[in-house]
C-alpha cells in the first residue's frame, strides 16, 4: 500500500485547513436555510476549490490538470466529507472519469481542460429507478441525421441541475439488463428537450431528476465506449464517494468521542461506562478496516490493477456499513440532543443514507464482490 | 545490511538460490497439523525433512531472521527479512519452526535480559532445541492478569516457587517456561517478576486440559516448592509487569499477523457450492451466499489492514492505532469463518469421529470448536476493546 508522498500530504493538509475555515457544517446549514439545495453549492467555495487545483487532480497535465490521481482526490474528498461540505467536486470528477476513460482526443481537450480550470461543472447520469442498477438502463438513444438523440428519464442524479455537461448512459439496442446495448453520451446544458427538476432531498445537496425528449447528444469517443467504460467510471465514482464517506464517518466518530469525554451522568463522564467504551472501540475498529479498503481501492485505480473492481466494491460496501453505524451511534450516544435539529447528528445521518444509496448499496456491492469471486 | 535497490536484488538472488538448493521438496507442500514443527528436546518429528529443514534454516539464523547474529539470529534488515519471506512464499516453503521462543520470549529477552541470559537462551531458541511455554494465566487471574498469586520467595541462594498456572499452552511438551510470579504481596502490578525455569525441575507438574474440541493444547501447571536459581530472573525484581505487557504485545501481534489459521486450503465459497449446490455458478442459497460474501469482504479488509500496519511500522512511524484493533478483529473474523464453514457443510460438518464422516470435515468441525477460544486467549475481546477505548481513544476509567 503506497504511503502518501509530499504532494499528497500537502494537498490533504491544505484541504483540512480550508474545510475547517471555509466549509464548516454551518455552511451546509446556511445552504439549506437559504434554498441552496436547488444549486447545491456556494459559488465562492467552488471558486476556492478550483483555485486550489482540486478540479484538476485527476486530469492529465496535458489538459491542464495536476494528474495526481484518484488517491489524491480521495484525500481531498475525505476532508470535505468531514464537514459535509457541499460541492459538485465529486459529480464533476465522476463525469471527468468517463471522459478520461472513453472520450475522444477532441472531447478531452474541450471538456477536461475546462473541468481542470474549474470553469464548468459536470454530472454523471446512470440510474433510472430507485436502486443503483446500471445494467437496467432503458433511456433510449437513436441515431439521427446529425448525430444522436436521447429520450427517457434519469432519477436522482447528483449535481445535475446546474451541470454544464452531463455524461448520460443510454441504450442503443437491446432490452434493460442487456449490457451490450449501453453507450455513453455527452449532453450539454440547455440542450433541446432536456428538463431538470431539482429535488429537495434529506441531505440538502443538489440532486435532480432529468427528462430527455429527443435531446441532441454526442457519442462519447468514437464508439460510445459502452459497458466496460461505464463500469470503470462507476468504480471511480464509488471509490471517491467511499473516501468522502470515510471522512464523514471519521468526523462523526470524533464528535462522539468528544461527547463521551464531556457529558456527565450519575456523577461520571459517560465515556467511563464500559458499554459505551466498547461501542466506541468497535466503531473505531470499523473505521480502521474501512480506511485500509478505501486506500487500497484508490491505489488500485491509480495503478490500473485488475483487482480494482473487487477492491472498489469492498471499499464502497465497507464505507456504507461503517458510515451507517457511525451515523446511528452519533444520534444514540448523544441521547436527546442528538435528535434535535440544532445538533449536527441529524445532518450526518441524512447525508449518510444518501451516500449509502448512491453508486451501490452494500447488498449491491456484496453481490458484485461474490460474482467477481466466482460464486 | 541491505535495504534498498541493487544490494537487495543481490540478496534476493542469493536467497532464491539457497532456498532452491536447501528446502526439501516435501517442505514445499501444505503442512498437516501433525507436522507442525514445534521442536524442543522431547519433540517427535513426524517427517524427517522437517528436522533437516529446521537445521538448515537455523544454521543461517533464518528461524529468527532479524535477531542479531551474535545470538544466533540472521542479522537481516527489515527489507532483507521481507525478501526472505517473499522468496519462501514463492516456493511455498513451510515455516521451519513454530516457536513461542521466537514469537514471544526472544523479543523481550533482547530488550530486557542481561548478556548471559541472551547468550544462554537465544541461540537455543533459534535452533529449536528448547521449546518454551508461557506461565501467565492462573485460576484466579485471567483477564485481571496482574492479580496473579503464584508465590516466589527469596531463599537466599535460590527462589522458591509455589502456585498454579492454567491455560499453559503445551506445558506438557515444553522444556522451559517463562513465568510471571509474585515477589511482593503488598503491591499488585509492582509485585510481579518475570522468571525462567526448566520444566523438569522437581515440583513442576503439567496436566493437559481436555477442550470442547476434544484436543488438549492447554495444561494446568502446578508448582510445589520449585527451586529456581536466582540468575534466572529477567529484568528487575518486582519489575516483571512491564516485561509481561511487552510480551503480550508480541503475542497479540503474532496472533493478528498470522491469524488463527484454520481449514487449510478450503475456501468457504467452494464448500458452500459443493454442499449447498450451485445456481448458474452462484451458491444456491442466496442468504448464505450474501453472508459468505460479507465475511470474505471482512477478511479482505482485515488482510489489507495488516498490510497497512506493516507498511506503517516499516516507514518508521511505529505501530499506528490500527495495530491495536488487530487481535480483536482477527478473533471475531476467525470465529465467524468457522461458523459459516460449519453451516455450509450441513450434516457433513456435524461429525465427531468414526467412519461416517470425512476426516477433513471432522478436522474442520474440531477447528470450529477450537476457534471459540480465539476471543478468550491472549486477552479476551472485551479486554482488547478496553485497551482500545483507554489507550487509543483516551476514554477514562470508571470511578
Amino acid at each position: 500500500m503506497a504511503s502518501l508522498n509530499e504532494e499528497q500530504t500537502m494537498l490533504r493538509d491544505a484541504a483540512r485547513g480550508w474545510v475547517a475555515d471555509k466549509a464548516p457544517v454551518t455552511a451546509l446549514r446556511r445552504l439549506r436555510d437559504t434554498g441552496g439545495w436547488k444549486t447545491g453549492y456556494d459559488p465562492a467555495a467552488w471558486k476556492d476549490m478550483a483555485e486550489m487545483g482540486w478540479t484538476g487532480v485527476i486530469v492529465p497535465e496535458a489538459f491542464g490538470g495536476s494528474e495526481f490521481g484518484y488517491r489524491s482526490l480521495g484525500l481531498v474528498l475525505e476532508e470535505t466529507g468531514r464537514t459535509l461540505a457541499a460541492s459538485p467536486l465529486h459529480a464533476t470528477a465522476a463525469a471527468a472519469s468517463a471522459l478520461l476513460l472513453g472520450g475522444s482526443q477532441a472531447q478531452k481537450e474541450t471538456w477536461l481542460t475546462r473541468i481542470a480550470a474549474g470553469e464548468i461543472t459536470a454530472a454523471l447520469a446512470v440510474d433510472e429507478g430507485p436502486h443503483h442498477h446500471p445494467a437496467s438502463v432503458a433511456l433510449k438513444a437513436e441515431q439521427t441525421a446529425t448525430g444522436y438523440s436521447l429520450t427517457g428519464t434519469k432519477r436522482f442524479v447528483p449535481d445535475a441541475a446546474g451541470a454544464d455537461l452531463i455524461v448520460v448512459a443510454a441504450r442503443l439496442s437491446g432490452a434493460p439488463g442487456d449490457t451490450a446495448g449501453i453507450r455513453l453520451f455527452l449532453v450539454e446544458k440547455g440542450a433541446a428537450g432536456l428538463a431538470a427538476t431539482p429535488l429537495h432531498a434529506i441531505d440538502n445537496r443538489a440532486h435532480a431528476d432529468l427528462a430527455f425528449a429527443a435531446t441532441p447528444a454526442e457519442l462519447l469517443g468514437e464508439t460510445g465506449a459502452g459497458w466496460d467504460v461505464l463500469t470503470a467510471t462507476l468504480d471511480r465514482a464509488a471509490a471517491l464517494l467511499a473516501a468522502e464517506m470515510l471522512g464523514t464517518a471519521h468526523q462523526a466518530f470524533e464528535i462522539i468521542v468528544d461527547y463521551l469525554k464531556t457529558r456527565t451522568q450519575f456523577g461520571q463522564l459517560i465515556g467511563s461506562f464500559q458499554a459505551l467504551q466498547h461501542r466506541a472501540a468497535k466503531l473505531f475498529t470499523e473505521l480502521e478496516l474501512t480506511r485500509s479498503c478505501v486506500d487500497a481501492a484508490l491505489d488500485a485505480l491509480d495503478a490500473g490493477s485488475k483487482d480494482a473492481p473487487a477492491l472498489v466494491s469492498l471499499a464502497k460496501a465497507k464505507a456504507n456499513d461503517t458510515l451507517h453505524l457511525a451515523s446511528i451511534e452519533m444520534v444514540q450516544m448523544h441521547g436527546g440532543i442528538g435528535m434535535t435539529d440544532a445538533h449536527d447528528a441529524g445532518l450526518y445521518m441524512k447525508r449518510a443514507r444518501v451516500a449509502e444509496a448512491l453508486y451501490g448499496s452494500s447488498s449491491y456491492h456484496r453481490d458484485r464482490y461474490a460474482k467477481l469471486g466466482g460464486y | 545490511m541491505a535495504d534498498f535497490g541493487a544490494e537487495l536484488d543481490v540478496f534476493r538472488t542469493e536467497t532464491r538460490e539457497w532456498l532452491e538448493a536447501n528446502c526439501p521438496a516435501s517442505m514445499r507442500t501444505p503442512m498437516t497439523a501433525e507436522e507442525t514443527p514445534w521442536g524442543g528436546a522431547k519433540f517427535k518429528w513426524a517427517n524427517p525433512d522437517s528436522k533437516l529443514w529446521l537445521d538448515r534454516m537455523a544454521e543461517k539464523g533464518w528461524t529468527a531472521p532479524m535477531w542479531p547474529k551474535e545470538y544466533g539470529g540472521g542479522g537481516l534488515s527489515a527489507g532483507e527479512a521481507r525478501v526472505l519471506e517473499q522468496e519462501m512464499a514463492r516456493i511455498k516453503a513451510r515455516p521451519p519452526l513454530f516457536s513461542f521462543g521466537v514469537w514471544m520470549l526472544g523479543p523481550v529477552l533482547l530488550e530486557y535480559a542481561n548478556e548471559d541470559q541472551k547468550k544462554t537462551h537465544l541461540p537455543k531458541i533459534v535452533r529449536g532445541e528448547i521449546r518454551w511455554c508461557q506461565g501467565y494465566s492462573e485460576p484466579g487471574a485471567g483477564s485481571d492478569l496482574a492479580g496473579l498469586q503464584t508465590r516466589c520467595e527469596d531463599k537466599g541462594d535460590h527462589f522458591l516457587i509455589n502456585g498454579q498456572k492454567v491455560w499453559t499452552s503445551y506445558a506438557d511438551q515444553a522444556d522451559w517456561i517463562f513465568c510471571l510470579v509474585r515477589t511482593d504481596t503488598t503491591k499488585k502490578h509492582e509485585g510481579i517478576s518475570f522468571v525462567l525455569f526448566d520444566m523438569s525441575t522437581p515440583g513442576v507438574e503439567a496436566r493437559p486440559i481436555k477442550l470442547i474440541s476434544g484436543e488438549s493444547p492447554f495444561c494446568e501447571t502446578f508448582f510445589t516448592d520449585v527451586k529456581v536459581p536466582k540468575d534466572q530472573l529477567v529484568g528487575k525484581l518486582n519489575g516483571g509487569w512491564d516485561i509481561a505487557k511487552r510480551l503480550l504485545q508480541f503475542e497479540r501481534q503474532n496472533i493478528s499477523a498470522g491469524g488463527f489459521g484454520g481449514a487449510a486450503g478450503l475456501e468457504i465459497e467452494d464448500v458452500a457450492l459443493a454442499h449447498v449446490g450451485s445456481d448458474n455458478g452462484r451458491i444456491a442459497d442466496g442468504d448464505l451466499r450474501a453472508r459468505i460474501a460479507a465475511h470474505k469482504m471482512d477478511a479482505k479488509a482485515f488482510a489489507l489492514t495488516v498490510r497497512r500496519v506493516e507498511a506503517e511500522a516499516k516507514s518508521g512511524k511505529g505501530l499506528g492505532p490500527a495495530a491495536s484493533i488487530l487481535k480483536y478483529a482477527a478473533a471475531t473474523l476467525n470465529q465467524h469463518k468457522h461458523e459459516l464453514m460449519l453451516e455450509a457443510m450441513g450434516a457433513e460438518g456435524l461429525g465427531w469421529d468414526g467412519e461416517g464422516f470425512d476426516r477433513s470435515n471432522i478436522r474442520e468441525t474440531r477447528a470450529w470448536l477450537r476457534s471459540k477460544g480465539n476471543s478468550i486467549e491472549g486477552g479476551t475481546s472485551e479486554i482488547n476493546l478496553n485497551v482500545v477505548a483507554k489507550r487509543v481513544l483516551g476514554l477514562m476509567d470508571h470511578q
